[in-house]
């Protein structure tokens, strides 16, 4: 292949105090071809497309686009030279609509008629059916994707950067996607695309570029690169998979009888009469595209909302009513998706944060006097069993990385040996090798007789640590079907993956 | 172009050092507010931090130190409680003045046979409850409707003051008083006066309760798993809620706590050093404690300090007015000016300060 390179970046190095996010790093994108970037958290990915994208100046280093010197100072500029990024996490407002959102992020927007017929256009023309009249509010996480993957097509792109742009979607949207992708491709937009799931980089991407540590580390072809090989360079070492022992399950520790609550504010998710029972040595996979209700689902669980007293039953006694410290006390034990603000305060210490969910725990506390002693300790021993990257407990929550404060909240919930214990996203934003040591201790947890529900977007894991595998549609849930045997496609169908999934891609 | 950059942990020295030099740039600036109004500067600055203490008529104003820092900083202490949980009761100058009213009627209900050991402690519950039940309002309306407890707080402190009215015209009035409104003057009711209990040094039995808050709530804060749920609650509203703390219970609680701490203080001053109910009776602690938990940190010893520094301002203030000839308000001004520079320099404690061009285009 002879296309042009679009974008060359030479010996880009930026540090920050105490840390080298990039290192010398020079790699070359071509038109219309789409590039891998990959690496562990923490390897400088994120620092890299921010450079890209204008959002941070390297400290030496220089970038030509299209053989011109290329110095975003900010992302209007590389806008502006043709660079458009979709970012994981979505900057759209919920009581707006797409064309009102879009309208937003413009320079000078167009008339909303033009605009909205624009948004049609494209829509159409890449296979990403969207409304631009609907509520953002309404659209599933796929529709918000498209919503800001449109908004960068209007711009008629030369560089698309997608950061991890699959962890929301079916693998059915997910499909789409990767055909809009390869369509933009043949036309000549180059794509950088980022992401932690190796089999979809092999299925998609023709060239990759390997970062550790804020340094390349290498390059591959990922179609004839196995995705171990290539996960084993990123983290420099052999990968370890986690496993379990074998073993008969136990009788039902946590029984779910109906649960169902309203949605708990406008854009939530009500639970529709939930039925499910976890065994003693079994982990319950739930798998679902986000805001159908896992958060909900984990928040009854957890106490932080009441049912009924008979919706929830612990051991066969109703604990529906109890608070989250009273269902502590007997055994349950939860960790929510959001380790910012709701697993964890970011501004207290992890000495303070392992208290957080400990005041049950005996020793702790003695008639409501804190042995600080002790919590110490714990933070201490959570923070060496789960290889915490902090210089010690005294250390604030929010000076962690997502990975780290996730081992973090994780372990805080594992080391208690509980009876129970409900997961939502273990390893989101987690390195390989981190990733699979949470895994392991989950897997560990409930060889030693616990009931677990690991709550997930990610199907790969959900295969990999669960006995039985239910899907979260709408806020109900589907029967739970032994995971050995299940195949993708039966996986995207219980996930209700057939929704709004009219494929247009009749001339792709 | 200056810009900020979030620190990874809040700054250790800038949590301690920004009190010291909030105060240091409240003096320059009301040093500079001074000398436009014509005074000099560095004699106005001394009038106000130092005469009082140790100047020609000290003996006067020392005791007047401890006097005014006790409602401060009970009420303080209080408020630091709602305020660590993100509750934000302002209005605790209300509270203050219903503590008062209840605590003087049980003093004046009895008259004049009251017994001390008996009366006494019961006006203080009686002041404590009173303050309690006005605090309450605004809590539950926040619980039940989810009003803003800000609004209604602040709105009940006029109530308050036109119910301190009628009671000192009305019903609590001195049938000895010769139609003037005012309750008799509990300082001079055996049973009922909270007199200095060593001469000289205008220690009250308020003063013994402010201290007994200190001590009390830095132990709570420090070591109780209250303490820490009130600190989480503040924090981290969803996390609290995701370690089981019931926000219902926590807001009637830091509400009830800080009504009867203010209820307290009005008490321990109407018994005391103001002596009787009258129009007039409440000057304003109420809100300057609000200005003393921040500068105190929301930290129980820092409030001591903050409370003793404030007293001195007022003091200091007065004694400028009378001998300097500064107007009342420049004095309310520099106060202001204290509050404003301590959160002006809090932003050191999460931020770091750049200068320079972040970017260059």
């Amino acid at each position: 292949m002879t296309r042009a390179t679009l974008l060359e970046l030479s010996g880009l190095t930026k540090a920050y105090p105490g840390v080298v996010a990039n290192r010398d790093v020079s790699f070359a994108i071509r038109a219309g071809e789409i590039h891998a970037l990959l690496g562990e958290n923490g390897a400088g990915k994120s620092t890299l497309v921010k450079t890209i994208y204008g959002l941070v100046k390297p400290d030496t280093g220089t970038m030509t686009l299209n053989g011109a010197g290329y110095a975003p100072a900010d992302p209007r500029a590389a806008r502006a030279a043709g660079v458009g990024m979709v970012f994981q996490h979505f900057s759209l407002f919920d009581a707006l609509s797409v064309a009102e959102n879009i309208t937003l992020g413009m320079e000078n927007p167009p008339r909303m008629a033009d605009l909205s017929a624009r948004i049609r256009e494209v829509s159409q023309a890449y296979g990403l059916p969207l409304d631009p009249a609907r509520i953002v509010g309404d659209l599933s996480a796929g529709e918000r994707q498209r919503v800001e993957i449109i908004r960068c097509l209007l711009q008629d792109p030369k560089l698309l950067i997608m950061d991890e742009p699959t962890s929301v979607l079916t693998p059915q949207e997910v499909d789409i996607l990767f055909a809009t992708l390869r369509l933009l491709a043949s036309e000549g937009t180059a794509i950088l695309y980022i992401s932690h799931k190796l089999e979809e980089i092999r299925a998609l991407c023709e060239h990759a570029t390997i970062l550790r540590l804020g340094q390349v580390v290498g390059t591959c072809d990922p179609r004839d690169t196995s995705a171990r090989d290539m996960a084993e360079m990123m983290v420099g070492t052999t990968l370890h998979v986690p496993t379990r022992a074998a073993g008969t399950p136990g009788p039902v520790v946590l029984a779910l009888n109906g649960v169902s609550v309203a949605a708990p504010h406008q854009f939530g998710t009500a639970l529709r009469s939930i039925s499910v029972g976890v065994r003693a040595g079994e982990v319950l996979g739930i798998g679902g595209v986000a805001g159908n209700g896992q958060d909900e689902l984990l928040a009854a669980l957890s106490g932080e909302v009441r049912t009924a007293p008979a919706m929830v039953q612990l051991d066969g006694t109703p604990i529906g009513h109890l608070s989250p410290n009273q269902r502590r006390a007997l055994g349950l034990a939860a960790a929510p998706e959001d380790r910012n603000g709701h697993a964890a305060a970011p501004d207290m210490s992890l000495t303070e944060n392992a208290l957080l969910t400990g005041s049950a725990q005996p020793g702790l506390t003695a008639s409501g006097f804190i042995n600080w002693g002790r919590v110490q300790d714990l933070a201490g021993s959570i923070i060496t069993a789960f290889d915490v990257r902090t210089p010690g407990p005294h250390s604030a929550a929010r000076s962690l990385s997502g990975g780290n404060l996730q081992k973090f909240v994780i372990g805080r919930e594992i080391v208690k040996k509980p009876k129970v214990l409900i997961i939502n996203q273990p390893t989101w934003g987690v390195d390989a090798s981190a990733a699979a040591a949470i895994r392991q201790a989950i897997l560990d947890l409930a060889t030693g007789g616990a009931a677990v529900i690991v709550i997930s977007q990610d199907l790969d894991e959900l295969m990999e640590v669960s006995d039985r595998f239910a899907a979260l549609n709408a806020g109900r849930l589907s029967e739970p079907r032994p995971t050995a045997g299940l195949t993708i496609d039966q996986i995207g169908l219980m996930l209700g993956g057939a929704h709004d999934m009219e494929v247009v891609h009749d001339h792709a | 172009m200056i810009t900020l950059e979030r620190r990874p942990q809040p700054s250790r020295f800038w949590t301690y050092a920004a009190p010291p030099v909030a105060v240091i740039i409240t003096m320059i600036a009301g040093g500079l507010l001074f000398a436009a109004l014509g005074k000099n500067p560095v004699e106005a600055i001394r009038t106000i931090f130092w005469d009082p203490l140790f100047g020609q008529f000290a003996s006067f104003s020392r005791p007047q130190l401890l006097v005014k820092a006790a409602p401060l900083i009970l009420i303080a202490i209080g408020l630091s409680f709602g305020f660590r949980a993100g509750i934000w009761n302002i209005g605790a100058e209300g509270q203050y003045i219903i503590g008062a009213i209840c605590g003087a009627a049980v003093a004046l209900a009895v008259y004049p046979d009251g017994v001390r050991w008996v009366v006494f402690p019961l006006m203080v519950l009686a002041g404590m409850a009173g303050g309690m039940v006005w605090a309450m309002i605004p809590a539950l309306l926040r619980v039940r409707f989810n009003t803003n407890e800000i609004l209604v707080s602040l709105m009940l402190v006029y109530v308050a003051e036109k119910i301190l009215a009628a009671m000192a015209l009305g019903l609590l009035r001195s049938p000895d008083g010769m139609g003037f409104p005012g309750s008799r003057n509990l300082k001079q009711i055996g049973y009922a006066a909270n007199p200095e209990l060593v001469a000289g040094t205008g220690m009250h039995w308020g003063v013994v309760a402010a201290l007994v808050a200190v001590i009390f709530a830095t132990v709570i804060f420090a070591r109780h798993q209250f303490g820490f749920n009130v600190r989480l609650a503040g924090a981290s509203p969803r996390a609290a809620k995701f370690a089981g703390v019931n926000p219902t219970a926590l807001i009637l609680i830091c509400m009830g706590v800080s009504g009867g701490l203010a209820g307290a203080a009005g008490l321990f001053e109407v018994a005391g050093p103001s002596g009787q109910i009258t129009i007039d009776f409440n000057v304003g602690y109420g809100f300057t404690a609000i200005i003393v938990a921040f500068l105190g940190r929301l930290n129980p010893i820092g409030i001591l300090l903050a409370g003793l520094l404030m007293a001195l301002t007022y003091i200091g203030g007065e004694v400028a007015q009378l001998t300097l000839q500064l107007p009342a308000a420049a004095i309310q001004l520099f106060q202001g000016m204290l509050l404003f520079f301590l959160l002006m320099v809090d932003v050191l404690t999460n931020f770091k300060l750049k200068f320079g061009n972040r970017r260059t285009a």
